[in-house]
């Protein structure tokens, strides 16, 4: 694998990150249990999309082959996507969504934080850029995560049923593969395992003040972020997202 | 025709309103990063306030439609993402406005110091995210009137 390629990989995998789960959550929009919750997923989603505009516009120039960042969102396959499992399961209730956006957002802001330094400018400026929004999203996931895993009894079940449901598919962000190694060496980006430790820290401190339990299985999912084999919930939400670009190809809004 | 100078181009932006909070304009907002002449290209710097604020694209359709309205043909729209915009950024004069228009004005100690009707200083936050990507969702507590806050970044 060239480093060239390994880039396109690794820009891939951090737009499809926010794409995917961007659009998950903007599945909230008109529909949250209040308001205020409903706004705030919305404007959660907005970011993301911003962010992935930015990944996956420098993913279509390092890639070279004309496409922009809507041409990758709205014509690949699924095996095509790079996004870890995580980002695609589906919304559940509300505390899964939540708890599925906190797991995110602690190793989103940790990840964007050692990307700040890395070698090359462009992945530096749009981290820089993304984690000031990510850090404000990581404030409010986790203290929802705390409001309602520490709130009445039938909250706090349905947030440990969440974590539960979700751990397995935490690990997934910690593995790393060749394109990881070469990130890595090129200082372009973090190998992903040295982040576990932290992450770790992170995470236990927020439950344990929502008083909830981790699993202590370490089992991981995983073959989303290397398009081995992606859930089948990513079918179902390409098949909502693209629907419009591909039955009218181009089309403008 | 002789190139418009710099200093003219920075005004007639400083009249160009933010879409979304027209009480301020562009300048105030300190999204405008840059303005300079290359050859007989105008070079226009702007900076995001939010990855994804949908006001983007018709800020830049406005400094576009504004500097076409004072004879610049040769226009190019330069995106920066580095260094970040800050609320920082934001004059004097466009925080002043914000208030007068209802918007508490950011802070650094991350919420409203004052509720921008009433001037209570009895205010609580109903939800970090408002009705747009750089606003949270505040209510004053005395006179109760709600009000978004410009969030501090």
């Amino acid at each position: 694998m060239t480093r060239q390629d390994a880039l396109f990989q690794f820009l891939l995998r951090m737009g499809d990150n926010t794409l995917i789960l961007g659009h998950r959550i903007s599945e909230w929009c008109g529909i949250a249990p209040v308001l205020e919750e409903d706004i705030a997923l919305a404007n959660t989603a907005l970011d993301f999309i911003g962010q992935t505009q930015f990944w996956l516009g420098y993913a279509g120039e390092v890639e070279g082959k004309d496409q922009d960042a809507d041409r990758l969102a709205f014509h690949r396959d699924a095996w095509d996507f790079r996004n870890v499992l995580l980002c695609e399961m589906p919304n559940g209730d509300f505390g899964q969504t939540i708890m599925r956006q906190f797991l995110f957002d602690a190793w989103h802001s940790i990840f964007l934080g050692r990307l700040l330094k890395s070698s090359d400018p462009r992945v530096a400026e749009i981290a820089e850029k993304a984690s000031k929004e990510v850090a404000y999203h990581l404030e409010r996931s986790a203290g929802t995560v705390v409001a309602l895993g520490d709130g009445t009894e039938e909250s706090h079940a349905r947030m440990q049923a969440a974590l539960d449901y979700l751990y397995p598919y935490v690990g997934e962000m910690f593995l790393s593969d060749e394109v990881d190694q070469q990130m890595a060496e090129a200082g372009i980006a973090p190998d992903p395992a040295t982040l576990r430790e932290e992450y770790d820290a992170l995470v236990a401190r927020v439950m344990a003040e929502a008083t909830l339990n981790i699993p202590e299985n370490r089992y991981a999912h995983k073959g989303g972020r290397d398009g081995y084999m992606h859930t089948e919930h990513l079918g179902h939400l390409l098949c909502e997202m693209q629907w419009l670009q591909r039955a009218y190809p181009d089309a403008k809004w | 025709m002789t190139q418009a100078s710099v200093e003219q181009i920075w005004q007639w932006l400083d009249a160009v309103p933010d879409p979304e909070i027209p009480v301020i304009s562009l300048v105030d907002l300190g999204i405008i990063r840059d303005v300079a002449w290359d050859d007989e290209t105008l070079i226009v710097t702007v900076t995001p306030t939010y990855s994804g604020c949908p006001a983007t694209s018709v800020i830049n359709l406005d400094i576009e439609t504004a500097l076409r309205d004072h004879g610049i043909d040769n226009l190019q729209l330069k995106r920066q993402l580095s260094p970040a915009w800050t609320t920082d950024w934001l004059s004097e004069r466009g925080r002043a406005r914000l208030e007068e228009y209802g918007i508490a004005p950011p802070q650094p100690a991350g919420g409203p110091d004052r509720c921008p009707h009433c001037g209570s200083k009895n205010v609580t936050r109903v939800s970090q995210f408002g009705s747009t990507p750089c606003k949270a969702h505040w209510r004053c507590q005395d006179c109760l009137e709600p009000f978004d806050y410009f969030k501090c970044i």
